[in-house]
């Protein structure tokens, strides 16, 4: 290295000592003590810059291709024999549910390996707990990215359906908030369940398999639950898909819920929202902090 | 501040049965450049985990520029710069990126950080690879970048664990110019290592770690005078001879170590005590005098050596 080359070093380093127009460091600390959650968001929203299109293919893709086969395809069968279901076309009567649906199985995927790779693969999260942000805000910034990624999804999902004519009622654009807060019903305690996992996470297939599928094919999501043998009636009721087709065809095309049970549906879903969400925060807290 | 920026008694940290850190004390003065020296699985890792509040401890006190990081750890860690053994760069995000999006953990305004990266950039020598995905960059890129990295926030304390272990000799001295640099510039280092000549060239002042205890404390000149000689001949008479051929060294040096490859003895006077040795009609394959260094000090006081 040359004489003038390391002069200038020498004057970069005393600016990064001495850099004087940054917060202090009580005000940063105050700052992530606020705003930790949004912090990791952030990172996580910049990582799926990376995969915006694929992502946004996938959220455009999807309902076109369910909103075809089941409407234009399966639909015009169950018109053809059944007439209405639950009063509306089979198109309107399903499209709902498909929106709960697949946000709900695209969280599993977001709340499975990506974790893995925050406490294992890549150890992402071990830098964010290195600064002034908390294990607890991690957990619940990664959430919020997926949040976000899943307002957007349901928001294009629910166009689909308005270019389909199949969310006739004026209130249908709730579907987008009841999507999101199904998936946080199933995505804040898989989080929590991925993070106590400490192999390569060989479990999220058989979580795919075994839980995700039969909610999907057993949540009311082609048939009113009520068609179902009473025996398997207690799958739709454990299942935030369920709960969440209910409330999300009540916005869509008024269908009939009463109020009670829209109550306990939000119920539902609020509260393993909540417990999933206190639970990440308890097992991110004692594994970044071991 | 006048007093010590980090302050620990009787720290420790258990698992169980098993002490990892076992009752140390320490204080680490503003502007120092303090190490702490031992074998893999002294403790080392653990005592810097605990200095940035992202690992509890099981005893003692612990004091961060004034405030326990148990408690205050985001207070505490915004002072800080923390430089893991195991680099966790975001190999997502571009080389530029990880340095912004990690100067948000902080609250840092992005007019702030766009051209503080800039800075770091040149000071890492990484302005070239700005755009570059951090998985293309080589393991010194890499090291500089998480170095970079932990300076975003200005610390007044930089917390490196392990800072070149896994470099070849060159990245080793670009890395330990740009820290000596930071050392110049008014910033505390605390340095982990298990190099000799690593803590050497780094720190004013260190502790020798070994089972979660510390052996002795000074500075790299003061601790070699205390516990070793100025100089060491090294013999090899062959690995099977050296054991026999010991006995015959007696008085040569002050004493002898024999190590499985070789036999040191610790003298004043390396030339003097060669022309003893083979006055006394012995012929060593080769020898060698150095100076004395922090390894012997190490041997001296555990029996072990530093890299098993």
């Amino acid at each position: 290295m040359t004489e003038p080359q390391t002069r200038a070093a020498e004057v970069d380093t005393n600016r990064l000592a001495y850099s004087g127009t940054a917060p202090s460091h009580a005000e940063m600390a105050a700052r992530a003590r606020r705003f930790g959650v949004w912090y990791y968001a952030e990172t996580v929203l910049r990582g799926m810059r990376a995969y915006f299109w694929p992502i946004l293919g996938y959220a455009v893709g999807q309902p076109l291709l369910y909103m075809v086969a089941m409407g234009v395809g399966l639909g015009a069968l169950v018109s053809q024999g059944a007439g209405a279901v639950d009063g509306v076309d089979y198109l309107t009567f399903v499209a709902p549910a498909l929106l709960v649906s697949t946000v709900v199985m695209s969280v599993s995927g977001e709340m499975t390996y990506p974790v893995m790779a925050g406490f294992k693969w890549q150890r992402l999260y071990y830098a964010p707990v290195a600064t002034a942000v908390e294990p607890g805000q991690v957990a619940l910034g990664h959430l919020t990215a997926v949040v976000i990624r899943f307002l957007v999804q349901s928001f294009v999902f629910w166009l689909v359906m308005l270019a389909f004519g199949a969310a006739p009622s004026g209130w249908s654009w709730l579907v987008i908030p009841v999507g999101v807060l199904s998936a946080t019903a199933f995505g804040a305690p898989l989080q929590a369940y991925a993070a106590t996992i400490e192999d390569e996470g060989f479990q999220f297939a058989f979580i795919q398999r075994f839980v995700v599928m039969p909610m999907f094919l057993f949540a009311g999501t082609f048939f009113p639950l009520s068609v179902m043998p009473g025996y398997l009636q207690w799958i739709g009721w454990i299942s935030p898909v369920w709960h969440g087709t209910q409330l999300a065809r009540l916005a869509s095309y008024g269908a009939d819920v009463s109020a009670t049970m829209v109550a306990v549906h939000l119920a539902f879903l609020v509260a393993l929202t909540v417990l999933g969400m206190a639970l990440a925060v308890r097992v991110y807290t004692r594994r970044l902090r071991k | 501040m006048t007093g010590p920026v980090i302050r620990a008694e009787g720290l420790r940290k258990s698992y169980g049965d098993f002490a990892a850190v076992d009752g140390i004390d320490f204080e680490v003065a503003p502007g120092e450049s303090f190490g702490l020296l031992g074998p893999n699985g002294a403790g080392k890792s653990t005592t810097m985990r605990m200095i940035g509040g992202t690992l509890d401890r099981s005893g003692g006190t612990l004091e961060v520029l004034g405030m326990d990081p148990a408690e205050h750890g985001p207070e505490v860690r915004a002072h800080l710069g923390v430089i893991p053994q195991q680099d966790n760069l975001d190999e997502e995000l571009r080389v530029r990126d990880n340095l912004v999006m990690y100067g948000r953990y902080f609250g840092l305004p992005r007019s702030y950080l766009l051209p503080k990266a800039e800075e770091l950039l040149a000071f890492a020598q990484l302005e070239a690879k700005a755009t570059a995905k951090v998985g293309d960059l080589s393991g010194g890129m890499k090291r500089r970048l998480t170095i970079a990295r932990g300076l975003v926030n200005g610390p007044r304390i930089l917390l490196l664990d392990e800072p070149t272990t896994g470099l070849d000799p060159q990245a080793r001295h670009v890395l330990w110019d740009r820290l000596f640099r930071l050392k110049e510039a008014g910033t505390t280092l605390v340095v982990t290592t298990h190099f000799m000549d690593e803590a050497e060239q780094l720190c004013d002042r260190l502790i020798v770690v070994d089972r979660g205890r510390i052996m002795a404390e000074g500075s790299p000149q003061q601790l070699i005078r205390e516990h070793s000689t100025r100089e060491v001949v090294e013999v090899r008479f062959g690995s099977d001879r050296n054991a026999q051929v010991v006995a015959q060294l007696d008085g040569v040096g002050e004493r002898n170590e024999v190590l499985p490859d070789r036999i040191l003895i610790y003298t004043h006077d390396g030339e003097g005590a060669l022309e003893e040795i083979s006055r006394r009609g012995l012929h060593p394959v080769t020898s060698l005098v150095r100076r004395s260094s922090l390894e012997d000090v190490f041997l001296r006081l555990t029996g072990r050596s530093l890299i098993d």
